[in-house]
């Protein structure tokens, strides 16, 4: 099913006849205004990042980096993606096989749930936490007496950023696997396997692909979150922030250079995510043509 | 059918949906509910002169707007440029693609960063319109530049697989028919579009509506004027007005739910007639 793949391969229409297609003149219009629009609106801000980090060339560029806050955002930001990734993924894997190989009642309101954290305002996802866990809030108090730090500290921040990329597996998973179907593991099982082997044997190698792009999505926006993250944070230096909040910070005192030079690491980041997202797409079409 | 319970031989049933539901209700759900709880601490006439004052309701204005005319150009430009990645070849068309997926994987604050000295009045475009008496950076038509970034790849991604899968029997025929090529396009071809180009506007707005990196740098803050809800939030989190920042927090939320329901229907229309097609 074409739904399991979000972007998909083009095809050549070049064979069909001239009264199906525009005039070139309007074929080249239409491409200009593509190449123009995308060019200003995605690739110009790309370009400028790249330009204003090097603006005071490459030692300053590196000092910009090797700033003892940066390097602290930067395990900050490794160690909240390092936490909320893996356990995103095992609920993704978990929510995908109890979606797909069993029918039960309330399905369809299970699936709108797991995508309520798409549709929440990142801000509101951190103002929750602050009401839960705040001094204010309906913790705050118990968490005061026995002295335990949630949020204004790292695990606020982790769970913050838990619950913008709570989606991000389980909605990639979920469509692939549901167009699967149940039959590869209903043969194993009637064979003899057991459960975990099952899972391991035959549902993985079927799902790697749509897996790794779940996680390495859920990864991007772990690392790159704001809002969320901005709500719960404290903003203390060298302590709770992340790499975007410490881009805040440095812009807002007009240290643009410096803004910019930890941006690119960002930009670096997501760029990665993009090429292994377009090799995965490659991967995932190539399986499902040699079927 | 759906009443039919099949036994299923599969094990994990129990382990994966109460994991499933555990991890969701701790994640999401219960805190999702003290929002509620505390808004309910307010009596009624408090919310109201809350979510009602002035400066509430201008952030709702700009929001909405902003995010409505950042998902409308979208529409317009994603359709163009869904329509060349899927019909045309020409050269550079691998990285336009590529380009597409940038602002779902960029982090909002460079992107704010970004678009601020682009269009602030010393950066390339900023000093481009300047002489024109247009001021982009720090006024509405900013935000509205962040929003349109941000939704770029909505229309466009939602677009593309339904213009691949579209058969070119219909559009043989119409040409049969002796149509002209722009009235196939508007007859045949569009019709079939209206879902997809919806389903994407409302992707695009409803992200637009609740977006706080990109556009807080190119805003300008100013209170009535350009100052967004989920800033406006903030500002009252850092002012420790706790059930004033939750209240308007429920009404976004309430207005986000809204827009949910009417993508998955949206979602629904739009598998349903590529089904049938």
């Amino acid at each position: 099913m074409a739904g399991a793949l979000p972007s998909v391969a083009p095809v050549s229409r070049e064979t069909k006849s001239k009264h199906l297609t525009e005039s070139t003149r309007v074929k080249w219009t239409l491409i200009g205004i593509s190449i123009l629009f995308v060019g200003v609106v995605v690739l110009l801000p790309l370009i400028t990042v790249l330009l204003e980090a090097f603006r005071k060339g490459w030692s300053a560029y590196v000092e910009a980096l090797k700033d003892p806050d940066a390097i602290a955002a930067l395990k900050l930001t490794l160690t909240t993606a390092l936490v909320a990734v893996p356990l995103n993924t095992i609920f993704g894997v978990a929510a995908a096989w109890a979606i797909t190989k069993f029918r039960f009642r309330g399905k369809n309101l299970l699936i709108t749930l797991i995508d309520l954290p798409y549709a929440v305002s990142p801000v509101i996802s951190g103002l929750v936490y602050i009401l839960l866990f705040g001094a204010q809030g309906f913790l705050g108090p118990w968490l005061i007496d026995h002295n335990v730090k949630i949020v204004f500290a790292t695990p606020g921040i982790i769970l913050a950023t838990m619950f913008v990329t709570f989606p991000f597996v389980a909605r990639e998973l979920i469509p692939l696997m549901e167009s699967q179907g149940i039959q590869d593991e209903e043969a194993a099982v009637s064979l003899g396997s057991r459960g975990w082997r099952t899972f391991f044997k035959v549902t993985l190698p079927n799902i790697k692909w749509g897996l790794l792009y779940g996680i390495i999505l859920c990864n991007a926006r772990a690392m790159g979150e704001f809002g969320a993250v901005s709500v719960v944070s404290g903003h203390i230096r060298g302590e709770t922030n992340t790499l975007p909040l410490h881009i805040e910070i440095l812009y807002n005192e007009y240290q643009y250079t410096a803004a910019f030079a930890v941006a690119s690491l960002l930009m670096l980041m997501a760029i990665v995510t993009l090429i292994i997202k377009s090799f995965i797409e490659s991967r995932m079409v190539s399986s499902k043509h040699g079927e | 059918m759906a009443s039919i319970r099949t036994k299923s031989v599969l094990p994990g049933y129990r382990l994966t949906l109460g994991f499933t539901i555990l991890y969701l209700s701790l994640i999401v759900l219960i805190p999702l509910a003290g929002l509620v709880v505390k808004t309910a601490g307010l009596t009624l006439p408090q919310l109201w002169d809350t979510v009602t004052s002035p400066r509430v309701v201008a952030s709702y204005r700009v929001s909405l707007l902003t995010a409505f005319y950042a998902a409308l150009v979208n529409v317009v430009f994603g359709l163009i440029v869904a329509w060349v990645l899927v019909r045309y070849r020409f050269p550079g068309k691998k990285i336009v693609d590529g380009l597409i997926d940038i602002p779902f994987a960029l982090p909002t604050a460079v992107a704010g960063i970004a678009l601020t000295s682009i269009y602030a009045p010393n950066g390339w475009i900023g000093k481009l319109v300047e002489p024109l008496g247009l001021k982009i950076a720090y006024t509405p038509l900013g935000i509205t530049v962040a929003l349109i970034f941000i939704g770029v790849p909505f229309v466009v991604r939602t677009v593309q697989p339904v213009l691949q899968d579209l058969e070119s029997d219909m559009e043989e025929a119409a040409v049969l028919l002796g149509a002209y090529r722009w009235r196939t396009f508007r007859k045949v071809i569009l019709p079939e579009l209206v879902p997809p180009l919806l389903t994407g506007f409302a992707l695009a707005f409803a992200r637009g509506i609740g977006e706080y990196g990109s556009v807080v740098f190119i805003s300008g803050n100013m209170p009535l004027k350009t100052e967004i809800t989920p800033l406006l939030i903030i500002t009252k989190l850092e002012q420790y007005e706790y059930s004033q920042a939750t209240a308007i927090a429920l009404v976004l939320l309430v207005l986000s739910f809204g827009l949910l329901l009417i993508i998955n229907s949206l979602q629904r229309w739009s598998n349903r007639r590529l089904r049938s097609s």
